[in-house]
């Protein structure tokens, strides 16, 4: 089985993180010494017949072979065997990525322009961080806020697309400690190359002490739930909070209770209302040399009390 | 026409004079050299753009030095999809058909020209005046939704899809009127003798294709006016947010694209048959079953749409069916590959430009067909998916397939289609060098595809930086490859010597009449008595 592994070693996959990459990663390394031999016959052959055979005259006489039957009978099933083969080998291992396992610990998973956003069954949210315990199904249900997404973990082998409208599941059984990259497949517009999110794969009691102390973030001051749902809805990848630099929307540091002139060369006073106006119908109100129909709207995604949270937060940035 | 060739040039382009004896030429081999000229002028327009997207994932963003020439991920976007669908419609599905096809379905028959001539005629306009729609969206507010227009992002973006897509749709009725000629033309316009099977593979080639081009086509055609609609007047079908389904939309779209592959490459195939034959002087080996198992590949391609949507959220069964309905594709072409290889055993083989674009072809063939089959395979595709592994499979089958056999039958037709021979040691080096950079540029990206990076990203982490700038440094050299092309052709257009009539000893039709072929093709109606490649 040298030769297997050899092959395994030289096929620049990641880091296997569960069972089934293990699976994939057989049968791709079969694929792969199968394609290598194929090449190198088709290829091969190619290249020492061209050579053999290479014109010595301008006259050459050449042989008259149309065609011979049992030579293309052979060359037409051995590979449609090899075909059968494998597809039925990856139908085996796809049988076992599908079916989703009883019992399993789910989480929701919502895309969105541009980031991962994960809600736990206790209604701990957190973007772009999926936390899990190690050697324990997980179910992921994938929906989607906006527009196409795919979730992709290339460590796990396991990819599938969010699609608005509708949910879709994928799960998995981490078998390795550690930090995961969750990569964006599915081209979504400006930043899809920027919705990269961290699978971190934990202990089970550190995975219980995370949900807790998420629950205890609940509990915070106003204000402080409010910066937790700026981190949440992504808003920090559009306005900065720390400084005056404007990202792709205008800061929001020491706005409050300034004047802002805006696209019709009108000024409005920064005040509790236009902060609201601005997260519920963001095209009524555009700051001057911004473009209109950037921001979504977050109407019915945000209640009252994440309202308010989020305007005591924006008060506050001093 | 008859009566004026008496006081007309010798041949087809002296045969008449003056632009406007061109945009209204109903001549085939006149139009196949239009098509020809604004194919390659979208072919550079399209690599411009490619060179570009290599050129800003030299390095990731936060090592930007050279990295940095696209100003943001919006113009990435857009430079990637106008690469993406001028590549597609403008240049490879048009490409081999229209100009090659155009100018040699005829000749290879022993026809005048094709059944329709106006048809042929008003397919180019079509197809300009797609393109014009299409490059319109340029000056407008462009278009940013990659050439695969996924709904619901092409609906809720705010460039131009409407126009793209409507450009799209008119160049889709130049591919269907041009593939009802070639119908039309086979059936009926063959020369005496020439039966169904002494045709040319080129002709089979040309045929299968045809019928994929008149039945799928309509599809696409039907999927972009709906999302039109939808984007115009709010017609609810594949936006969920009007209560549509944007699934749907992958299953219509790539209900033609899947077909539409086989439209880039069988034609390609077709070329590749004709030039292994003559170089090395032999008959073709198993000419029926390439012949047929061209219209077998045109068959079970329509079955075979959902191996692009396993992860999309469609059924596990369908999954299942459409992996297992894609291994059947892969059974004709591996017998088309090894046909070739055995049309090579005792023949005389010479290393002719042409011919060392076909083994090129079949080189780069090779591994884009193994890679398809690992991409068939269900939990292999979930990992590869809409990654640079994907990219580098498909610019394997369709660069390292359709573009090495348009250069590899663009030399090896030179000479029939001007009277005029080439530089042939340029023609050699810029096989060399567009060999090497093709797979310097893209078997890196299998590895990436491996590694896990996905594809349309403007931006990557560190650990894939050393195979982009690999693959970067290839697209120099395909570039300097494609420039020396470009130098052969100009240079044999301007000073070339005169060609014979026959420079590589084909056996087929077109090589029998003159060197460029007279208006009428033929001065007497060719009587056709053998099969067409009878090297004894």
């Amino acid at each position: 089985m040298m030769w297997f592994n050899l092959a395994k070693a030289q096929s620049f996959m990641p880091t296997q993180g569960t069972e089934i990459a293990k699976q994939v990663d057989n049968l791709y390394g079969f694929l792969l010494i199968t394609s290598f031999i194929a090449c190198a016959l088709v290829i091969g052959g190619m290249i020492y017949f061209v050579w053999k055979y290479r014109r010595k005259t301008p006259n050459d006489k050449t042989a008259y072979i149309s065609h011979n039957t049992f030579l293309e009978f052979v060359w037409s099933f051995i590979p449609l065997v090899i075909f059968l083969g494998v597809f039925a080998w990856g139908w085996y291992i796809y049988h076992d990525m599908r079916t989703m396992p009883k019992n399993a610990l789910e989480i929701n998973v919502v895309g969105k322009q541009w980031a991962w956003e994960m809600e736990y069954k206790n209604g701990y949210k957190t973007v772009n961080e999926l936390v899990v315990p190690i050697n324990t199904d997980v179910k992921l249900i994938l929906s989607s806020l906006d527009v196409l997404h795919s979730f992709f973990v290339p460590s796990f082998r396991m990819k599938q697309d969010a699609v608005p409208g509708q949910y879709t599941a994928v799960w998995f059984r981490a078998d390795k400690l550690g930090d995961f990259h969750i990569f964006c497949t599915e081209y979504c517009g400006t930043s899809h190359s920027g919705m990269i999110g961290k699978l971190k794969v934990v202990n089970k009691e550190d995975f219980d002490r995370y949900l807790e102390q998420g629950q205890e973030e609940r509990n915070l001051p106003l204000a402080k739930r409010g910066e937790k749902l700026f981190a949440v809805k992504a808003c920090a990848s559009c306005h900065s909070v720390d400084s005056p630099a404007v990202k792709v929307g205008p800061t929001l540091f020491q706005k409050f209770g300034t004047e802002e002139v805006l696209d019709d060369n009108s000024k409005v006073t920064i005040d509790e209302n236009y902060l609201r106006d601005s997260m519920l119908n963001p095209n009524k109100h555009i700051v001057k040399g911004f473009p209109k129909g950037v921001m979504p709207t977050f109407q019915g995604q945000l209640n009252e009390n994440e309202l308010s949270a989020l305007v005591e937060y924006i008060k506050e940035l001093k | 026409m008859a009566t004026k060739s008496a006081h007309h040039g010798d041949n087809y382009i002296n045969f008449e004079k003056g632009l406007w004896s061109w945009l209204t030429t109903v001549d085939h081999k006149r139009i196949g050299l239009m098509y020809m000229a604004t194919v390659m002028f979208f072919f550079l327009i399209g690599g411009i753009m490619a060179l570009l997207l290599r050129l800003e994932l030299f390095a990731p963003n936060a090592a930007a030095n050279v990295g940095n020439v696209l100003k943001n991920g919006d113009v990435y976007n857009q430079v990637l999809t106008y690469h993406g669908a001028i590549m597609v419609f403008m240049v490879i599905v048009p490409g081999i058909p229209a100009i090659l096809g155009n100018f040699f379905l005829p000749l290879h028959i022993g026809a005048k020209d094709v059944a329709f001539p106006k048809i042929n005629l008003a397919s180019w306009y079509c197809f300009m005046a797609g393109a014009a729609l299409a490059i319109a969206t340029f000056f407008f507010k462009k278009i940013d939704t990659g050439w695969t227009f996924y709904t619901p992002y092409s609906i809720r973006t705010g460039t131009a899809t409407v126009l793209m897509v409507l450009g799209a749709f008119v160049m889709g009725m130049s591919s269907v009127l041009t593939g009802l000629n070639f119908i039309v033309t086979v059936h009926k316009l063959r020369a005496p003798g020439m039966t169904m099977h002494r045709m040319p593979l080129f002709v089979w080639a040309l045929y299968s294709t045809a019928i994929l081009q008149l039945l799928a086509t309509p599809v696409l055609a039907i999927t972009l006016l709906l999302l039109a609609a939808e984007k115009l007047f709010g017609v609810g079908i594949f936006d969920p947010a009007l209560g549509g389904d944007p699934v749907l939309f992958q299953h219509f779209f790539w209900f033609y694209s899947h077909p539409a592959v086989y439209i880039m490459i069988i034609p390609a195939m077709g070329v590749v048959s004709e030039l292994i034959t003559t170089f090395s002087k032999k008959v073709i080996f198993g000419y029926t079953a390439i012949a047929y198992s061209s219209l077998g590949i045109a068959a079970v391609s329509f079955f075979v749409w959902g191996h692009h949507m396993f992860v999309s959220g469609q059924s596990a069964t369908a999954g299942i069916i459409f992996s297992f309905l894609t291994m059947l594709v892969g059974v004709p072409t591996a017998i088309k590959m090894f046909n070739w290889v055995a049309t090579l055993y005792k023949g005389s083989v010479s290393f002719d430009s042409p011919m060392l674009f076909a083994l090129g072809f079949l080189f780069l063939f090779a591994i884009g067909g193994v890679t398809g089959i690992m991409l068939a395979v269900l939990p292999i595709d979930v990992h590869f998916h809409d990654t640079y592994f994907v990219v580098a499979h498909f610019h394997y089958v369709m660069v390292g397939g359709t573009l090495m056999a348009l250069m590899g039958g663009f030399y090896y037709w030179f000479p029939k289609m001007f009277g005029k021979m080439f530089n042939e040691s340029i023609a050699r080096l810029s096989f060399v060098f567009i060999f090497i950079g093709f797979n310097v540029t893209f078997f890196p990206q299998f590895i990436l595809g491996a590694m896990g990076m996905p594809r349309r990203y403007f931006d990557y982490i560190p650990a894939y930086e050393n195979l982009n700038k690999i693959s970067t440094i290839g697209s120099w050299l395909i570039l300097t490859g494609f420039l020396m092309g470009l130098w052969v052709i100009v240079q044999g257009l301007r000073n070339g010597p005169k060609a014979p009539l026959n420079p590589w000893g084909s056996k087929t039709l077109e090589w029998q009449t003159a060197s460029p072929p007279p208006h009428d093709n033929f001065a007497v109606e060719p009587i056709v008595t053998a099969g067409p490649y009878e090297y004894r």
